[in-house]
């Protein structure tokens, strides 16, 4: 999963300090991995590089200083091609599909065109894969449906989240 | 929408509205010759009213179908079901065929339908039961045959007139996927070698992929994920 675009995401709703950020991505998308302050800045700072994110003022206290990040317009178009961008279908995408779908509703994107965008894709893979089973022999035929089953189970938790966007949307801008 | 040259059936800016619910909001379509297009959404998202529809079995409250040049939506009833007897083919999930014929007279009867002989009819019909591999099953009856079996006789009861369009809907959703695979793997080397076109409904993946491209509706739109991407 990309963290850079995730937090990258989670600031077009508005300006926020690295540790804001932290907690916003743990609690949408790192239930079993909290991201480490570390990696929070080190992805800032790159991202500063890049032109993503500018310093939107500097707060003083008794710690260390804390940078209030804003989403420069660069940044908004990578994170609308990122999430336009259909991931390569490969196991335990869930991660990355959830995490697109969920900042897609959070910035007021179509999460179901991202959906079809997935399904499309899957099913390139599947037609890939279906070709070749007619034409193989039983070896390949089973090689094939067991890429096949993998795939339709993506796809099946695609339907699923689709058929929830409603729900999920409520859930998440709560 | 512009519509792709070459196209035999396409639809554009369909709408309907069935009481308080808006079946379609503008879709579109297009299909060429020989290709197998699956129409893919959501229960309820208006995909099989577009097929209905795009059969000329129900006509839209506005919006353009042209078949082959000719304009559908201007056809009187007794036209369109002249279309739909000599130009398309069907299949649904269940309850096609006629349980008090034999299987040889149930793919027999479109021709039937349209006056040829019963000799030369079930001779037809015969030769297409072969190419699904159901031929032994000529003197039974449909309740006599298994779910898959069936299906077969049905996907050659669709393809007996050599139609230029076959309408599937949903053509393996009562069956296993060992069943309703050989079913899509017959359907669609039969129709691709007859430059048939296939319009197939369906909610699953594995058989959507026996599809050249996919078409999804949400909401009484469609997307051409092809052209779209």
């Amino acid at each position: 999963m990309s963290i850079g675009h995730t937090l990258l995401g989670l600031l077009e709703s508005g300006p926020r300090h690295g540790y804001d950020l932290k907690r916003a991505f743990d609690e949408k998308f790192g239930h079993d991995r909290p991201l480490h302050y570390g990696q929070v800045y080190s992805t800032m700072s790159r991202l500063l590089k890049h032109g993503l994110v500018e310093v939107d003022g500097i707060e003083a206290g008794d710690g260390p200083e804390r940078k209030r990040y804003a989403i420069t317009e660069a940044g908004i178009t990578d994170v609308a091609r990122w999430l336009a961008t259909p991931e390569k279908p490969e196991p335990y995408l869930q991660s990355t599909l959830y995490t697109k779908v969920v900042l897609a509703l959070l910035t007021h994107r179509d999460a179901g065109d991202i959906l079809d965008n997935q399904r499309s894709e899957h099913l390139r893979s599947m037609r890939i894969l279906t070709d070749r089973k007619r034409k193989g022999d039983l070896a390949d035929q089973l090689i094939c449906d067991h890429a096949l089953f993998h795939l339709e189970a993506d796809l099946r938790w695609l339907e699923l989240a689709a058929a929830r966007l409603d729900k999920l949307r409520e859930a998440v801008t709560r | 929408m512009t519509i792709p040259a070459g196209s035999l059936l396409t639809a554009q800016d369909l709408r309907k509205v069935y009481g308080p619910t808006t079946a379609l909001d503008g879709a579109g379509f297009s299909i060429h010759p020989g290709e197998v297009v699956a129409v893919m959404g959501p229960s309820g998202s208006g995909k099989s009213t577009l097929l209905h529809c795009l059969a000329g079995i129900v006509m839209p409250d506005s919006g353009s179908i042209t078949y082959n040049g000719r304009e559908v939506t201007a056809m009187s009833d007794a036209e369109r079901s002249a279309l739909r007897r000599s130009e398309f083919g069907f299949v649904f999930q269940f309850g096609q065929l006629v349980p008090e014929l034999t299987c040889v007279e149930n793919v027999a009867l479109p021709l039937r339908l349209n006056g040829s002989p019963r000799r030369e009819a079930e001779r037809t019909a015969l030769a297409w039961m072969e190419r699904l591999e159901v031929d032994d099953l000529r003197k039974k009856r449909p309740g006599e045959v298994s779910g898959g079996q069936g299906q077969r006789v049905a996907v050659a009861r669709s393809l007996v007139t050599n139609p230029r369009v076959v309408f599937a809907d949903e053509p393996t959703g009562a069956l296993d996927s060992f069943n309703g695979e050989r079913v899509m793997e017959l359907l669609t080397d039969a129709a691709r070698s007859a430059n048939t076109a296939v319009v197939l409904v369906t909610h699953e993946a594995r058989v959507a992929a026996y599809s050249d491209r996919e078409v999804v509706v949400r909401d009484g739109k469609s997307r051409d994920m092809e052209r779209v991407v």
